[in-house]
């Protein structure tokens, strides 16, 4: 099992990076996102209660969030494409099993979502954020970050399965974008004046994850917010991940 | 002409029988609205925001030239997927003025923004968006947003004529989008600061956005100026497209 799980992982890795089209525009756009939202909206912090003087510090958590949410796109497009190409049918053939196929298929995700988590960490470091948790915080946001990565990974390959197209998971994109969108990313939820919006953000998981991030940088230790942010992380990969076998055994059925 | 209006009937029919093509730039400017309006409205609370007419007229005015500018980009992907089908190919031989193909695709561009803009504003007036300009005043706001959709458009389409493949599709986003949040999306351009403040002030967006709002609160601010780039803007893009035109011309 482990042994076909590596093989899997190391084939999306492999795959992932060999293609700088692939991994280049998903490091690089929440980067530029973040140099102009942090500043765009530095003003915000001008607001009474808003947590940090630092939009940057605010704002940082959010880049990780968007960097897997396309992670998600690209474990679902090379499932999709491995559909396809009848390289899903193929492997059937062989003795690997289903679950192996999908823990080792999000590896290319997890590693981007490694190596974004890194970059990110890094540039907001070297522009003057200050974790307020301290070294062992920074590690713990390195291994949110990259648990954020394979649930939205995880989901990415759910819609493959559930598609069976690339134009398929593409096309869901802006739904998964705008699930984003509508959190706690540019302002706390208690600052949030439209009460719609404010509603909706509450009972989005993401904003619960962004916060849990947030928090390791802007406010110190806080177990609501980490235990909310890992235990919504842990619940998306959870449920993905079933909704995902059990579409792999609809498809091997259908073939 | 045409050239140009077959053109154009053929590209919003391609585009009603794919709603694929359709739905997903109806839904991003609805989206980022939503997310903006919805998620930032207590910006309009930061000392010195001097915008008179409501953070949702505030942000409007901002999404609906995002949706015009990019209702042209999307209309150049369909221009690159022509070529690498085959069919922009068969049109350069058989169109007897082929800058007809540039104005039948512009056509095509305006008709589908003009459709997003009307879901956008509705959706606007729902959300109990303030309107103080007068009529003459929303014409100046759509106005600037009409020229912008061509300018977005003729971009678009000058890549889309040099590359001739999708793949030059971020290309023809990417200098959009950053030109697009490179101006004051947020708050007022006083309200900035640091190297974004210092790059707004340069960015032509920053002249017709600022121009957009004040028709919106009824309180038009540097018209000629907005005018007069959007159109310095559309003819530089028109000379950018005819030439992309010549180049796909030339290469067979």
């Amino acid at each position: 099992m482990t042994q076909q799980i590596w093989l899997i992982a190391r084939r999306s890795i492999v795959r992932t990076f060999r293609q700088p089209g692939t991994w280049i525009p998903p490091l690089t756009f929440p980067l530029m996102l973040m140099a102009v939202n942090s500043n765009g909206l530095r003003a915000a912090t001008h607001l009474p209660g808003f947590p940090t003087d630092s939009f940057l510090a605010f704002f940082l958590p959010f880049s990780f969030l968007q960097g897997a949410l396309f992670a998600s796109g690209i474990a679902g497009v090379d499932l999709a494409r491995d559909i396809d190409t009848g390289f899903l049918n193929r492997l059937a053939l062989t003795p690997v099993r289903g679950s192996a196929l999908l823990i080792g298929q999000i590896g290319g995700a997890v590693g981007l979502g490694a190596l974004q988590a890194c970059v990110y960490l890094g540039v907001g470091l070297a522009f003057g954020v200050h974790i307020d948790t301290g070294v062992a915080g920074a590690f713990l946001i390195l291994l949110l970050a990259v648990l954020i990565a394979t649930g939205w990974g995880t989901l990415g390959l759910w819609l493959a399965l559930r598609t069976g197209s690339s134009e398929g998971v593409q096309s869901q994109f802006p739904l998964l974008f705008f699930a984003t969108f509508i959190s706690s990313m540019n302002l706390p939820r208690n600052l949030i004046e439209v009460t719609w919006f404010r509603d909706v953000a509450t009972i989005n998981p993401v904003s619960y994850m962004i916060e849990g991030l947030r928090s390791l940088v802007i406010s110190g230790w806080d177990a609501q917010a980490l235990l909310l942010g890992f235990g919504f992380t842990l619940a998306m990969i959870a449920v993905s991940l079933g909704l995902a076998g059990r579409q792999l055994k609809v498809r091997m059925a259908r073939t | 002409m045409d050239v140009a209006l077959g053109l154009a009937h053929r590209q919003i029919t391609v585009l009603f029988k794919n709603p694929s093509l359709f739905i997903p730039p109806m839904l991003f400017p609805l989206m980022n609205f939503m997310a903006f309006a919805g998620g930032l409205s207590r910006l309009r609370h930061v000392p010195g925001f001097d915008f008179h007419g409501g953070y949702t007229a505030f942000q409007f005015v901002f999404v609906l030239l995002q949706s015009a500018a990019f209702g042209g980009v999307f209309a150049g992907f369909g221009i690159a997927r022509d070529f690498e089908r085959g069919f922009a190919r068969r049109l350069l031989v058989s169109a007897p003025q082929r800058s007809g193909i540039i104005a039948g695709y512009a056509i095509a561009a305006l008709v589908r923004w003009a459709m997003i803009a009307v879901v956008l504003t509705t959706v606007g007036l729902i959300a109990g968006m303030k309107i103080g300009g007068n009529g003459v005043d929303l014409f100046g706001m759509y106005g600037l947003a009409i020229i912008f959709n061509q300018v977005g458009l003729l971009w678009a389409c000058g890549v889309a004529m040099r590359f001739r493949s999708v793949q030059a599709g971020p290309l023809m986003q990417t200098p959009v989008f950053m030109v697009l949040f490179l101006a004051p999306v947020y708050v007022p351009l006083d309200l900035l600061s640091g190297w974004i403040h210092a790059v707004a002030r340069l960015n032509p967006l920053t002249f017709i956005l600022e121009s957009g709002r004040g028709f919106i609160q009824g309180e038009p601010t540097q018209v000629a100026l907005a005018f007069g780039l959007a159109a310095a803007l559309f003819v530089v893009f028109a000379v950018w497209a005819r030439t992309g035109l010549r180049a796909a011309e030339s290469s067979g």
